[in-house]
């Protein structure tokens, strides 16, 4: 017992290990800030391509389920390993030359499949009428979508939404399998430097701290809503 | 809305030979109905009989599978129309009200206005605030709609279509979702536009107000019209079998 609370909870190494681990947290931000704003644009893209309507835009369509099916299916660290791979061999000129930013795609490219489930939800959850009611006023497609549907509907996905980038702030942790020095590598490196494990309980700490306001944020959400609900219901 | 830009055949609304299938179930089996510029016209007849998709097809919201609409001299029917622009002169009320609920009374009301028609906010808002005071609602503007009782929720949906200057209504059984009580100011509402000359095209239960109001019933039965006639006529002296059943059923359920 001794010897697994030194281990990991040595107070010693702990401290020695916070400004260390600290500096490889900060790539995890970074790539969770970077990723998620683009997840948000680019999985509300591909949501309202999955809804375009007639036979025109089957191609776009199918295009979009795809790539929904490829990305939510593929292991996240597949998905980093074949981007490195890919920004390595320089396959049709394109290199990041950057493990940072073969990260930030790689996230970009798994969450914005599950994102676009989540906005594809939302979209289905409004009532056809109220596309009809807008479209009988004279609205265009566009115009009913962004004035009527996706606020009602975007408004309602908010929760599952921070459910996922929660998920994904503790993904950045899986880019350090492709060598970025971020908080789990330098965590690893205090470990071997200086036999103690401190330093991952160290990084466990800081993406616990990083998640709890998300997570509390998303309850405080759900709480609203049922309480206004239950309002209406009266 | 001029008289000169009539249809040929002198009304403002000219349905020929309407036909609409969802599939294998043709819910309209060849409609033909004429309503003149300032007529109200009430279509009653069983849930089913297909008054609400006729109304639908006239407002585009159903594409028709055969014949013609003409409304203001303007076919709809056919290709290369403008849905949107010929949508703008045809305001539709629904039964659920469809207000949108994440926008405030006002926000519903100028909405279409602002986006369809580019009308400026300010305009917009002018316009909005009489409609209000038409509909009694002035003090409710920056409530949200799951605030309004359901009678004032249609009411707002009368205005919000209304909103868009239409030269022609459709009513989709506007009561039939509202209690006993609330019936009555909606009704209110759709007199008033009646005496103030617009023509209407409206799917009732509502049999009293149908009588009072129409300038013309039609009677439909599975999907086509079986009998149509002033109002006196129809509801007093039907000539059909089928519109005496119906009359009879409903006089039984005491809805007359």
């Amino acid at each position: 017992m001794g010897r697994f609370l030194h281990t990991f909870f040595s107070p010693l190494d702990f401290l020695r290990a916070v400004p260390q681990v600290w500096n490889g947290f900060q790539y995890n931000i970074k790539l969770m800030l970077l990723a998620e704003a683009l997840v948000l644009v680019l999985a509300l893209l591909v949501a309202i391509v999955r809804g375009l309507p007639g036979r025109a835009a089957l191609p776009l369509r199918a295009a979009a389920i795809v790539y929904t099916d490829v990305f939510r299916g593929t292991p996240l660290v597949l998905v980093i390993f074949m981007i490195l791979g890919f920004s390595t061999l320089n396959v049709f000129g394109l290199s990041s030359q950057s493990l940072f930013v073969d990260g930030v795609i790689a996230l970009t490219l798994v969450y914005t499949a599950y994102v676009t489930e989540v906005y594809r939800a939302g979209i289905e959850s409004v009532h056809p009428s109220q596309r009809m009611a807008a479209r009988s006023l004279g609205l265009s497609y566009t115009q009913a979508l962004r004035h009527v549907v996706l606020p009602q509907a975007i408004r309602r996905v908010i929760p599952p939404l921070l459910n996922d980038f929660i998920g994904l702030q503790k993904d950045t942790a899986l880019i350090t399998v492709i060598g970025l020095t971020e908080a789990v590598a330098q965590a690893n490196f205090y470990a071997t430097d200086y036999f103690n494990y401190a330093g991952l309980t160290v990084a466990a700490v800081f993406f616990i701290i990083l998640t709890i306001p998300l997570a509390r944020f998303t309850d405080h959400i759900i709480k609203e809503r049922e309480k206004r609900e239950r309002a209406q219901a009266v | 809305m001029s008289v000169e830009t009539a249809s040929p055949n002198g009304h403002f609304v000219s349905l020929r030979g309407v036909r609409k299938r969802f599939d294998d179930l043709e819910v309209l089996h060849g409609i033909d109905l004429d309503v003149s510029l300032h007529d109200v016209v009430c279509l009653i007849g069983a849930s089913g009989s297909g008054k609400s998709t006729l109304l639908r097809c006239i407002n585009l919201l159903e594409q028709v599978d055969e014949g013609t609409i003409v409304v203001d001299g303007q076919r709809l029917t056919g290709t290369k129309v403008d849905v949107n622009k010929l949508r703008r002169r045809i305001g539709i009320v629904f039964q659920s009200y469809n207000l949108f609920p994440h926008m405030t009374v006002m926000q519903n009301v100028t909405l279409a206005p602002v986006q369809a028609l580019k009308l400026s906010k300010r305009d917009a808002r002018l316009r909005a605030c009489e409609l209000l005071a038409v509909i009694g609602l002035e003090e409710k503007a920056d409530e949200y709609p799951d605030r309004l009782s359901g009678g004032q929720q249609q009411r707002v949906a009368i205005a919000r279509a209304l909103a868009m200057n239409p030269s022609l209504m459709l009513l989709d059984e506007i009561t039939s979702a509202l209690d006993p009580q609330l019936i009555g100011e909606v009704l209110d509402l759709v007199r008033t536009l009646a005496g103030e000359g617009m023509t209407m095209i409206i799917a009732t239960h509502e049999m009293s107000f149908a009588r009072e109001v129409a300038d013309k019933v039609c009677f439909l039965d599975a999907g086509v019209i079986c009998e149509e006639g002033p109002p006196h006529q129809i509801f007093s002296s039907p000539r059909e079998e089928r519109t005496r059943e119906f009359l009879q059923r409903v006089l039984e359920a005491g809805r007359m």
